[in-house]
């Protein structure tokens, strides 16, 4: 803890998961891979020339697909399905809804490009609403690792979890700075640096955003405490209470609206267990736009230096 | 099919499933018994006849014929073929619909009915889950069958061509999908709301196999889905046009869509029981 964070590499997130199936279903001969014609996106391919039986191309047909898989569950089957965040969420939500969730099959459905660092293909395809609509269902794990490791080991992880999972990851290469021997467990926030003036809460790629404000804060004679949330649900509320506890305020970041995601939630478990100032650095009630992903961040407010102004700004807020 | 069907025995069964459906909607005044009692000879002809399942139920359903409703709001005649082949006490379909029961509106798994794998309701959904678990069923070298029933307003919805198209894409032949062809929906006959053209030629064009049937004669359903059972093996996807009448077997129901989703109340309950006599007993 508190030896700097570095990278000598960027990934992108996907790729994390497609050599992640690829081990899942090496290990395990019931995990099943499904896609919407998107296997390259995805990084699919490698499942898919390993275990050319235990694949299926459903086209582009995501509602299909998501009745498939729950009825693979019922013989047994561990399915992954595979599309893009936008196709694997609020295209189908009412198909997750009953075959998946409410019938409490083991499906895993998991979404690539999901945010605003998607980039160029623009606001069509930059959904920024799944995580809301997803933490929202019943029986729903919600998991969203930051880098290319740790989304591998997350997608192990969801094969050996018994329950309906949603697993978001991304399009951008992105530094990796978790190790490929970490203990990753659903549900378990990891507390990347200490701190004591501040807590910054991120997901996914903000983590390492999150990461760079730390640095940044830190020349300012500001100690900001990291955290990982990189299980959205179920919440680790006693890592969220233990942090705040001892710095008093926080900030949270994530690629998504800030009406119905991380934020959100992190704001239900203070507000009921330890009111304190918090603030959002989210997307606020826009859809996005083409661009590339730093542009994007910077433009809707997800920038490093915005989480440390948010950082400084909650700090005042303690009065 | 080992023995020939008794059929006497099968219509008894039917008459007293169609008490159920009626008694049932009644108590708790609400429920669908339009559709449920057009499909009744078909529920009674699968759990009865045609289907390897046993009533002991396992979620995986391995080593059995298998089953989903993909029109949910016949939950009715579901739930009492069910009870009346072995999965549960009859008396619990006095519960239907009522509070802290299994038997819920639209049928599910959170409560663990045996006999449901997958909830169902908002349509569409059922034809893909019996392809994934037929497919499953492939996979576990398991040589069963998977049946399942729709409406034919719902092949208004667009999952279900979806499914269609993937199923005679990928050669799935253990699966026999069944449509309730009664020509109504809610809001009226099919087409007048949404007109379904011809079904079967689109069906076909979609690389399946048609059978057709009269729904109502158990004789000639149960010939049909015999058929159907022949035909499976053969790389192509099979699906049964099943003609009923919705409301069958109560005169004031029949043909209507009126009764698809209303409930009678205590005169016409007398009246539709004066038409269907206790055979097996009643629950």
């Amino acid at each position: 803890m508190n030896t700097k964070l570095t990278f000598t590499e960027k990934k992108d997130t996907r790729s994390g998961f497609g050599v992640g199936l690829l081990e899942a279903g090496q290990a395990n001969d019931q995990v099943v891979g499904l896609c919407a014609d998107l296997i390259g996106s995805l990084k699919m391919g490698d499942f898919k020339k390993n275990f050319p039986e235990r694949f299926f191309q459903v086209g582009i047909a995501e509602a299909n697909m998501v009745g498939l898989a729950a009825g693979l569950t019922i013989g047994g089957k561990i399915p992954f399905t595979g599309t893009f965040a936008n196709f694997a969420t609020g295209r189908v939500y009412d198909q997750i809804r009953q075959s998946v969730a409410y019938s409490g099959k083991n499906v895993k459905i998991c979404a690539s490009h999901a945010g605003l660092t998607l980039g160029e293909d623009g606001a069509t395809h930059q959904i920024l609403e799944d995580i809301g609509m997803m933490k929202m269902l019943p029986h729903m794990t919600v998991v969203v690792p930051c880098d290319y490791e740790q989304t591998r080991l997350a997608t192990k992880a969801v094969a050996e979890h018994n329950g309906p999972v949603y697993l978001r990851f991304g399009r951008p290469k992105w530094p990796i700075f978790t190790s490929p021997n970490a203990d990753f467990k659903i549900g378990k926030a990891d507390k990347l640096i200490e701190g004591s003036d501040v807590t910054i809460i991120a997901t996914g790629h903000m983590v390492w955003k999150a990461i760079e404000a730390e640095a940044i804060l830190a020349e300012k004679g500001i100690s900001a405490e990291i955290i990982n949330m990189h299980t959205i649900k179920p919440l680790d509320e006693m890592a969220i209470i233990a942090s705040v506890s001892k710095t008093k305020c926080v900030v949270t970041a994530e690629e998504h609206q800030y009406n119905g995601g991380l934020g959100e939630s992190v704001a239900r478990v203070l507000a009921q267990e330890l009111p304190s100032p918090q603030e959002f650095i989210a997307v606020k009630d826009s859809f996005g736009e083409s661009g590339t992903p730093d542009q994007l961040l910077e433009k809707y407010g997800l920038g490093t230096n915005h989480i440390v102004e948010a950082a400084q700004k909650a700090i005042q807020r303690k009065g | 099919m080992t023995a020939k069907p008794d059929i006497e025995k099968l219509k008894k069964i039917s008459t007293q499933v169609r008490r159920d459906i009626v008694r049932m909607v009644h108590s708790c005044q609400s429920g669908h018994p339009g559709g449920s009692l057009g499909c009744t000879e078909y529920f009674v002809a699968l759990y009865f006849c045609i289907m390897d399942h046993d009533p002991s139920f396992k979620m995986n359903g391995d080593n059995e014929d298998i089953f989903f409703l993909s029109n949910g709001h016949i939950s009715p005649v579901w739930y009492s073929v069910l009870a009346r082949s072995g999965y549960f006490d009859v008396a619990e379909l006095a519960t239907f619909r009522k509070l802290n029961t299994r038997l819920q509106g639209h049928p599910a798994t959170e409560e663990e009915l045996p006999g449901i794998r997958i909830a169902s309701g908002s349509l569409g959904q059922g034809l893909s889950v019996a392809l994934g678990a037929a497919q499953a069923k492939k996979l576990n070298g398991d040589n069963h069958l998977v049946y399942t029933l729709m409406g034919d307003g719902e092949q208004q919805e667009g999952q279900i061509w979806e499914a269609a198209m993937y199923a005679a894409h990928n050669k799935i032949d253990n699966v026999i999908a069944t449509i309730d062809y009664n020509g109504q929906q809610i809001d009226g006959p099919v087409d007048e709301v949404n007109s379904l053209l011809n079904l079967k030629a689109k069906w076909e064009s979609f690389g399946w196999q048609v059978l057709e049937c009269n729904g109502n004669d158990i004789g000639q359903l149960i010939h049909t889905l015999e058929d159907a059972k022949a035909a499976s093996g053969k790389k192509k996807p099979i699906l049964i046009l099943m003609e009923t009448a919705m409301g069958r077997g109560v005169d004031f129901m029949e043909g209507t869509h009126k009764w698809h989703g209303a409930a009678p109340n205590d005169e016409q309950l007398a009246s539709a029981l004066s038409q269907l006599n206790e055979t097996v007993g009643d629950y």
